[in-house]
């Protein structure tokens, strides 16, 4: 697949806050690329920069290997899903998504049948003539996902387009948009704080801090084996402890030697060790390789979230096996389980369970929410 | 509205109820004395004869002033749409300029109002006058004063911040979206506004054009001092049937007028149903 969308050490600041750092990005054509990140990571300027909605301060801008950095939104083949749907109120369903055809002069029969097509495959046949006001959320989005689509961009971009919806609805969405990328064959840029709607939904996953790329991979790739702290911590559940690299396949971390598959670190080197609650296995005390003291445990449905204390360092683990709190447990952990990261500047400051609640959880999801 | 009020009073709680008719009275007072009261008078007026009884003779003899009315009419809908045109970019300049700029602008535009209309009708009479400020400074002898022109110039003067405000108010109340959206989907910044924002601002137009024209078919100030004694509008009739004291047919007159423009009101209302941030009810 061609390089389709390139970013070229693209920096931007707003009142002199730098919110993107010398971005290096390429996309390609055909893929579902998510650019995942907390809220003010640079995710949405990132997107608003490539929609031609925001102009890079630094850095190039490349479409199909031609700078575009001064081509004005409208001129662009790249359509934008907003959050907030911005469909247009003085117009109907029809109208809507007929809009940018009208734009382009397309005769009145191919304009019906281009937006009957486009209604069929959002599934909204029949509504044609509805105010969009009296559409639920979804239904709005599902027009203005058919307006964007239906002047054949060559990307779509997707400004958190599932964030208004409640969760039912989100995954229903989440399959439907995939189906609809695969059907109409075209780059989508997905912009989401949502990492589980990330993992589900994308060929490759763009994690972004602090304006700058943390990594660049697969799904899998991402959560099986993150490049740093930050990485791990934001996807999934993940126990960051440190340790020192002893030898190639070893590492010494909580008073223990591991084995584990990771090499090519220096001979003890400080790294950051992650492992992944549903990786410890719980035994009894004699039987693990470390040993601490259930500190909480909290039913999930499918598993139970055991907090441990070992050595004052508070683990997560997911057992579908209960165990009682102020009990002394024993864990074993798989060498597959561990993986080893190079320290970074995202050391120490995630992975450990010490300060988990499930309140802190909302309090950053309130604020995802405000950023828009 | 009054008696919504008293509805809502109603169901809350007995003294409460107490307490907000107590807090109404002097307002409802106030109403009843200078806004109901007037308009009963104008009504028995214009039924009446000279001796008090019921008449319809007034209101069957202003068909002599229909002439004027047409010229009322004429001049300020000429006026209103000059209002509009010159307004609405205004508006839409002031609502895209940088929030502390709004703010200047909008005291700029504001700032002639603080003088008395009056005052500033009688200041373009001095500056357009035959042998006023503009002649002398161009050294021409322009006749302005007395001419349609001078009329509409002076109305649109007058009145232009009412065309302003509420579309820039509409304008500034749309969301950003709908420009970025309009934008994305290939509209040419002309395009944005013709497609999106024209449409989306047509209740603060329709809000405008009632503010402006209204007070444009009604007054009398503006046409006696800039139409120079050539024209006479039906807001100057009216003043001087009252003037001479036939009063039975100005306050016919302003029977009829005031029917007109509460079924143009009513229009315009039907007119904007359903769109946002309009200022007329």
């Amino acid at each position: 697949m061609a390089k389709l969308i390139e970013l070229k050490g693209i920096s931007k600041s707003f009142d002199g806050e730098r919110v993107l750092n010398s971005i290096n990005l390429y996309i390609r054509d055909g893929e579902f690329v998510t650019l995942l990140g907390p809220s003010g990571c640079g995710k949405t300027t990132m997107l608003r920069i490539i929609g031609g909605f925001e102009t890079a301060d630094e850095g190039e801008l490349l479409f199909d290997g031609a700078p575009i950095r001064d081509v004005p939104a409208y001129k662009r083949p790249v359509n934008t899903v907003f959050q907030k749907y911005a469909l247009f109120p003085h117009l109907n369903v029809y109208e809507n998504i007929a809009f940018p055809l009208r734009l382009q002069k397309v005769a009145e029969e191919s304009i019906k049948q281009r937006v009957t097509e486009m209604l069929r495959m959002v599934a909204l046949v029949g509504f044609e003539n509805k105010d969009v006001s009296t559409l639920s959320g979804g239904q709005q989005q599902r027009v203005a996902i058919a307006r964007a689509l239906i002047s054949h961009p060559k990307v779509l971009l997707l400004d958190e387009p599932l964030g208004a919806l409640d969760l039912k609805l989100r995954k229903d969405m989440q399959n439907e948009l995939k189906n609809i990328q695969k059907a109409v064959g075209i780059t989508f840029i997905y912009v989401t704080h949502d990492q589980e709607e990330a993992l589900s939904m994308s060929d490759t996953i763009v994690v972004m801090a602090e304006g700058e790329i943390q990594q660049i991979g697969t799904p899998t790739d991402i959560y099986n084996e993150p490049k740093n702290a930050f990485v791990a911590d934001f996807i999934g559940e993940s126990n960051i402890v440190d340790g020192i690299m002893l030898a190639d396949k070893s590492v010494r971390m909580s008073g223990h030697t591991f084995e584990c598959l990771d090499g090519g670190f220096g001979k003890n080197e400080p790294v950051d060790v992650v492992v992944r609650p549903e990786d410890v296995d719980v035994v009894a005390p004699e039987k693990g390789m470390l040993t601490g003291t259930v500190t909480s445990v909290t039913f999930k449905g499918v598993h139970y979230e055991i907090i441990v204390d070992i050595g004052g360092f508070k683990w997560m683990i997911q057992s579908t096996d209960y165990v009682a709190p102020e009990q002394h447990i024993g864990l074993y952990i798989e060498p597959d389980a561990i993986h080893i990261m190079k320290k970074s500047k995202f050391s120490g400051m995630f992975g450990d369970y010490s300060s988990f609640s499930d309140e802190i959880d909302t309090l950053s999801d309130a604020d995802a929410a405000e950023e828009f | 509205m009054l008696f919504a009020d008293d509805g809502i009073c109603l169901k809350m709680k007995k003294n409460k109820s107490l307490m907000h008719s107590i807090a109404a009275a002097p307002h409802i007072f106030w109403a009843a004395l200078f806004i109901v009261v007037p308009l009963l008078i104008v009504v028995y007026y214009a039924f009446t004869d000279v001796e008090g009884g019921f008449s319809m003779e007034n209101i069957f003899g202003l068909t002599e002033y229909f002439d004027i009315f047409l010229l009322s009419l004429e001049l300020a809908v000429i006026a209103t749409f000059v209002c509009l045109l010159v307004g609405y970019p205004m508006a839409y300049f002031i609502a895209k300029a940088d929030p502390k700029m709004q703010k200047i602008y909008m005291m700029l535009l504001m700032l002639p109002m603080w003088t008395n209309l009056l005052i500033r009708t009688y200041s373009i009479m001095a500056i357009l006058d035959d042998g006023g400020f503009l002649n002398t400074l161009l050294g021409t002898e322009l006749h302005i004063i007395g001419t349609k022109g001078a009329v509409i110039f002076g109305m649109v003067y007058d009145f232009l911040p009412y065309m302003v405000l509420p579309i820039y108010t509409c304008i500034s109340k749309i969301n950003k979206n709908m420009w970025e959206a309009a934008s994305d989907l290939g509209c040419s910044p002309l395009q944005v506004l013709t497609k999106v924002i024209l449409p989306l601002s047509l209740s603060g137009i329709i809000s405008g054009v009632t503010m402006v024209l209204v007070p444009c078919i009604s007054t009398f100030y503006i046409s006696q001092k800039l139409g120079g004694g050539t024209f006479e509008l039906i807001g100057d009739t009216i003043e001087r049937q009252f003037v001479s004291g036939t009063l039975n047919v100005g306050a016919a007159l302003s029977f009829v007028m005031m029917i007109l423009i509460l079924i143009s009101l009513w229009v315009m209302h039907k007119f904007s149903d359903g769109q946002e941030g309009g200022i007329v009810p």
